[in-house]
């Protein structure tokens, strides 16, 4: 046995061209003269992710590649349907992210150099956990997606809240990390394998007995859950969410809502189908009570919310508990074959790519609306049909997409998959218990729509209170709205991409 | 494949675009406005002269291309006795509106905005009447909401923002279980496509399944029709809306459930229906009795609102067509289609009409009317009474008949359904027909006769304006000629329910 190993350089490249961006913004920013830095860290950013993206789409025209092989088989890096699928939604997500935080540095209290490199830095963990295919990489990623966000939440000097956001955030990961390897090593303890394949041979045998080993690889796999339930924020791992969205800057909240969630979703997918799929009867029927338990919570307090930033941080733990729901199908002995396990995955990964734009949407326009008034109320964006009316038509639609109810088609069409993945797995309760909620959701949704079209307006007070966004924040909001208009007359590339990612 | 539904969809949002996004002066809005809902009706019209009345259960003018083969959703559409009758109410009313308000525009004002939401409103109702695949029809379903919460909550009454919240939330409840009716129905039958579910009449749907699927669909149709107890949120919403917002909701909006009923829960859950049909009549005949007691209240308490009278006559209303459907027999289903078409006519020229009483006296309370429209405003009272008269259901106008058909299905309910209960229930909504006249005549005691109120003796009042006619008359002739040549919308549809329940 060799001890050096081969590496495909082409199939690790998203992530590779993503760490040297963040090296060449790291050390370029000491060079680069200071009125230049903003642009350099900008510009050098968005091409990076722009050259990702590059390299994905290519990696999509060949075959499936593997590559960091293990001597008896099986593969630690794995590029395949699912991986680019979650690779391009990450770097799409980054780029919007990044657009919006181009006016960030303004008040000069951000670092824009270590903003940025902390982000991609981020963004490389996202990209390595979508292809890790064995326990170790798939923990050292998401670390790497988790360590720099601490510092990004908290990155504004001298502000309190921001110090109070990190540290949450930081020890709720912190613990729940503890118990996802934890989870790890009483796996690997009973299976004697890190890699995916052979623990879910390992587990396959071991299912059918009775006795201490089956009960410690089943209480490995619920802890497991637990470390990506934090991170996908789901009730009840989800105490963090509000009060770090409503501290950390808007932009660093939006990539949160929507990567990071994400990263824990490509996670946790990857995780129960490929690794512990034979005790699907035990996280089956625990994801399905999360789902229900998560979408309920994060409907009925965003109700009671009167900051925007943590109205939509409750609507992402509601929307976490949308993107559950497929997956709850492995509660019912129907809901575990492979057809409809894949229907169910499918339909996850479908409700995360309309999720994203969607979303994204929403918090652009709450970025901009928090750039003029910084108290943040819901309130602040009463009659902004008068003083703004794109970015108001923009804000009303992503959020009746989010609703699921037209002119947001996108939304609606979101959540007929992922109900027809539950109706079709035999959790037709569990679709009822998501109906509902669409009907407490829509509330608090439509509070801040109307809130924007109230009137009548006054053209005096709406020409000072008319919005002011930089072109890269107004593209964001074109290029996120553009998106979900197409996923509202089309969905259809969408849902076919999904479905080959879920094969 | 023609490309008429496309056009007939794509005229009125077009329109709702140009309004919502050129910022065009109030009086072009209008006019556009106007231009664009009667282009809609001419497409419905031509709709109408292409459709083949020799067989009327074959859909005309379809549409059927594939769109999202990933989840099984067709973009399906086509017109068949059943629907073609709605779609030209839906178009007619629409334009109506659009005329009246050339001349009256809610004290609210933004006509630029009202107009696109009119119009988008009417994509949604004329969509969800052509649309031929479940989720397809579930879209269109709930494209009316948003519309509708603004027409409400912007250019609504004192209390429009309740009422507003509550009209969405309720039917959002109901069309989300509605929804996972249809996927039900998927999952037994493996097609979203409503000809061919029609088709099937439930094969592949396990009995359990057919029940549960039923009730939520029942749910989602039952808060839209809407059945009592489920009725709610109608008054609120029809004592706020503004007076086109009303007509539309009265004349289109609540047809949206009972078509549902009709053209996917009855016919695909074949078995569950006849389960289901006793505890819907009991349902139907309950609210009739309902709100004609209501109606009786409101109708003696002084202080009660006209609107609101009208709105649980509504409640009535829908209960015979509901009964109708009820019966599962071709005579029943078809008093419910023409009361549908009916109530459309009647209620949306009722609306019309108290809404412009509320404009000239800026208040609908019996009380601050007084009494003596007739004397104050002829022509105005004139209509009033007619309207009151067709709503109680006089022989000889359009009301007549779907209650009449709704009762005569109820004596003779179909073979499976208990002929006891249903005579009794035909009994009892016989007795709500009585005092349907009851409060009507008392309603029109109070206002269009008696004195005229202090407060207005010495004050002109305007009378109808030209607008105002051109708005009103087609009802009053529809109205007229329904009730006189019934055939007229029965004769479309019988073909259709036939087939429907073969």
């Amino acid at each position: 046995m060799s001890l050096t190993q081969a590496i495909d350089y082409a199939a690790i490249s998203p992530p590779l061209v993503i760490a040297v961006t963040a090296l060449v913004v790291l050390v370029g920013d000491l060079f680069v003269p200071p009125g230049l830095r903003r642009a350099f860290a900008a510009a050098t950013s968005i091409a990076g992710t722009a050259a990702a993206l590059g390299a994905t789409a290519w990696l999509a025209t060949t075959s499936a590649r593997h590559t960091f092989c293990f001597s008896s088989g099986g593969c630690s890096y794995v590029v395949d349907d699912f991986t680019l699928f979650f690779q391009v939604l990450f770097l799409g997500s980054a780029l919007v992210v990044l657009l919006l935080s181009v006016a960030l540095f303004a008040d000069r209290r951000i670092p824009t150099g270590e903003y940025h490199v902390l982000l991609l830095s981020s963004l490389a963990g996202m990209l390595v956990l979508a292809a890790a295919r064995d326990l170790l990489t798939l923990l050292v990623a998401l670390e790497v997606v988790s360590l720099p966000a601490f510092v990004l939440v908290g990155l504004r000097r001298g502000d309190p809240r921001g110090g109070e956001a990190a540290l949450k955030f930081f020890l709720f990961s912190v613990v729940s990390t503890a118990l996802t390897v934890y989870g790890m090593a009483l796996v690997y303890g009973v299976t004697g394998s890190i890699e995916f394949g052979h623990i879910a041979a390992a587990l396959g045998q071991l299912r059918p007995h009775r006795g201490a080993m089956a009960a410690t690889a089943a209480a490995g796999v619920v802890l497991v859950l637990v470390g990506f339930g934090f991170k996908v924020s789901a009730v009840p791992f989800h105490f963090w969410a509000p009060d770090t969205y409503q501290g950390a800057p808007v932009p660093i909240a939006a990539f949160l809502s929507v990567a990071s969630k994400a990263a824990g979703f490509a996670g946790l997918i990857v995780l129960l189908l490929d690794a512990f799929r034979p005790y699907a009867d035990v996280w089956g029927p625990v994801l399905a009570v999360l789902a229900a338990v998560t979408m309920t919570v994060g409907n009925v307090v965003a109700l009671r919310q009167w900051h925007l930033v943590r109205l939509l941080a409750w609507s992402t733990v509601a929307q976490a508990g949308y993107l559950l729901v497929p997956l709850g199908v492995a509660a019912t002995a129907h809901g575990r074959s492979d057809v409809v396990l894949a229907e169910a995955v499918r339909a996850t990964l479908g409700y995360l790519g309309i999720y994203a734009a969607m979303n994204l949407g929403a918090f652009a326009c709450a970025v901009m609306v928090s750039r003029r008034s910084p108290r943040g109320a819901i309130t602040d964006v009463r009659g902004l049909v008068w003083s703004s009316p794109v970015v108001a038509v923009c804000f009303a639609f992503f959020l009746t997409a989010l609703a699921g109810l037209p002119p947001g088609v996108a939304g609606l069409f979101a959540k007929v998959v992922v109900l027809q993945a539950a109706v079709h797995g035999h959790v037709t309760w569990l679709a009822i218990v998501a109906a509902v909620n669409t009907v407490i959701g829509l509330a608090y949704y439509l509070r801040v729509a109307a809130l924007m079209f109230a009137g009548p307006g006054d053209p005096e007070s709406a020409r000072s209170a008319r919005l002011r966004p930089d072109g890269a924040a107004a593209a964001a909001v074109a290029l996120t709205a553009v998106l979900t208009v197409a996923l509202s007359i089309d969905p259809q590339p969408l849902l076919h991409a999904a479905g080959l990612a879920s094969h | 494949m023609s490309p008429l539904l496309p056009v007939l969809l794509g005229v009125p949002a077009v329109g709702a675009a140009v309004l919502a996004l050129v910022p065009l002066p109030d009086r072009a809005a209008r006019w556009i406005g106007l231009v664009v809902t009667t282009a809609t009706l001419v497409v419905a019209a031509v709709t109408t002269a292409r459709f083949d009345f020799g067989a009327t259960s074959r859909f005309t003018d379809v549409v059927d291309v594939r769109w999202l083969p990933a989840i099984g959703v067709r973009f399906h559409l086509g017109v068949d006795g059943i629907s073609l009758p709605l779609v030209v109410l839906t178009a007619l009313l629409t334009m109506l509106c659009a005329a009246y308000t050339i001349g009256t525009v809610p004290d609210a004002g933004r006509t630029r905005q009202l107009l696109a939401l009119v119009l988008l409103l009417e994509v949604g109702m004329l969509g969800t009447f052509v649309a031929l695949d479940l989720v397809l029809f579930f879209v269109f379903f709930e494209v009316v909401l948003i519309p509708m919460y603004f027409l409400i909550a912007i250019w609504g009454g004192n209390d429009r923002g309740r009422a507003a919240t509550k009209f969405i939330l309720f039917t959002l409840l109901g069309s989300g279980l509605m929804l996972v009716g249809f996927l039900l129905i998927y999952s037994g039958a493996g097609t979203f496509d409503v000809v061919a579910l029609s088709r099937a009449h439930g094969a592949g749907i396990a009995r359990s399944t057919q029940l549960f699927a039923f009730v939520l669909l029942l749910l989602g149709f039952g808060i839209k029709s809407p059945m009592w107890p489920l009725h709610t949120w109608l008054p609120d919403a029809h004592t706020e809306a503004p007076t086109i917002g009303s007509v539309l909701l009265a004349g289109v909006l609540l047809k949206m459930g009972t078509y549902g009923l009709v053209r996917i829960a009855v016919p695909d859950l074949p078995t569950a229906a006849h389960d289901v049909a006793p505890a819907l009549g009991v349902l139907a005949v309950a609210g009739i009795i309902y709100a004609t007691l209501v109606c009786i209240a409101l109708a003696t308490d002084p202080q009660a609102d006209l609107k609101r009278l009208i709105a649980f006559s509504s409640v009535g209303h829908m209960g015979f067509v509901l009964l109708g459907i009820a019966t599962l027999t071709a005579t029943g289903i078809q008093g419910a289609l023409v009361g549908n078409i009916a109530h459309g006519v009647i209620t949306g020229l009722l609306f019309f009409l108290v809404g412009g009483l509320k404009d000239r006296y800026h208040t609908s309370t019996f009380r601050e009317i007084g009494g003596g429209v007739l004397a104050k405003a002829p022509v105005l009272g004139g209509l009033t009474v007619f309207a009151a008269i067709a709503s109680l259901g006089l022989p000889g106008l359009a009301g007549f008949w779907g209650e009449m058909l709704a009762m005569l299905g109820s004596y003779q309910p179909a073979q499976t359904l208990s002929r006891p209960l249903f005579v009794v229930l035909m009994a009892v909504a016989g007795v709500g027909t009585i005092f349907t006249a009851v409060y009507f005549l008392a309603m029109l005691r109070r206002v269009t006769y008696g004195l005229v109120g202090d407060a207005w003796r010495e004050r002109p009042l305007r009378d109808v304006i030209a607008t105002d006619l051109i708005a009103w008359v087609p009802l009053v002739v529809l109205a007229v000629a329904i009730g006189v040549w019934p055939k007229l919308v029965l004769g479309i549809s019988s073909g259709a329910v036939h087939e429907l329940l073969r």
